[in-house]
């Protein structure tokens, strides 16, 4: 462990700190996981993880390496945008396809779908709009 | 001193992610529906990513960083995929 301890102390307390936080609010968001009722509230918990906690554990990964080797170093701004972009992405289909199980089940749980518009035909012997 | 803060903070920031992921596990293989182990693998994911960062920070290593993305792309795929296949029974139509 030769390289921790080139680290100096400004930048080793933000960097302990920053893991700490970010594992932190990842463990609520997974005990939020486990704890909460239904699907559709679950679906919000993890995200305290994939937003902040994997932001913070990024930021003291950057700030680590970009002090030890006394560049900057970036990549892992990578994996932050990737998260950010993607998870919304995922967690929309897996509520869509929840959504569409529970309705095709005939759930009462879930609110029925919107009446689909069709272009119906006009009705013959009806009164005309006024 | 510097060294000795780290390594505590880094292990105790260890053990937080590894019961997160027994958390997500919990889910995985509880879960009363087919969308919550999904959403529990996702959840397994990113705290797997995590924790590969504080290995990274441990050891002093890009190593597990490239290890971390390929996670975190992968992982994207499959739940996207799962997705997919929860709503229309095929994945690829």
């Amino acid at each position: 462990m030769t390289h921790l301890a080139d680290l100096p102390v400004w930048a080793a307390i933000p960097v302990a700190l920053f893991l700490l936080l970010g594992s932190a609010l990842a463990l609520i968001g997974s005990i939020g996981f486990v704890r909460l009722r239904s699907f559709y509230e679950r679906v919000h918990a993890p995200t305290l993880g994939t937003s902040m906690g994997i932001g913070f554990v990024l930021l003291a990964s950057m700030l680590c390496f970009t002090v030890l080797q006394s560049r900057l170093v970036l990549h892992e701004i990578l994996i932050a945008v990737s998260m950010l972009v993607t998870t919304p992405i995922t967690l929309m289909l897996l509520a869509r396809a929840a959504l569409y199980r529970d309705r095709s089940e005939g759930s009462d749980d879930v609110p029925a779908a919107p009446p689909v518009h069709t272009a119906a035909p006009p009705a013959q012997d009806s009164a005309p709009p006024v | 001193m510097t060294a000795t803060l780290l390594l505590w903070s880094i292990f105790l920031a260890q053990i937080l992610l590894v019961a997160a992921m027994a958390c997500a596990t919990y889910r995985v293989l509880r879960g009363p529906r087919a969308q919550d182990r999904v959403l529990g693998l996702d959840t397994l994911y990113v705290n797997a990513t995590m924790l590969l960062l504080t290995f990274g920070i441990r050891t002093g290593s890009t190593l597990y960083f490239e290890a971390a993305l390929i996670i975190a792309l992968l992982g994207f795929v499959a739940t996207a995929a799962l997705a997919k296949f929860l709503m229309r029974g095929e994945v690829i139509e």
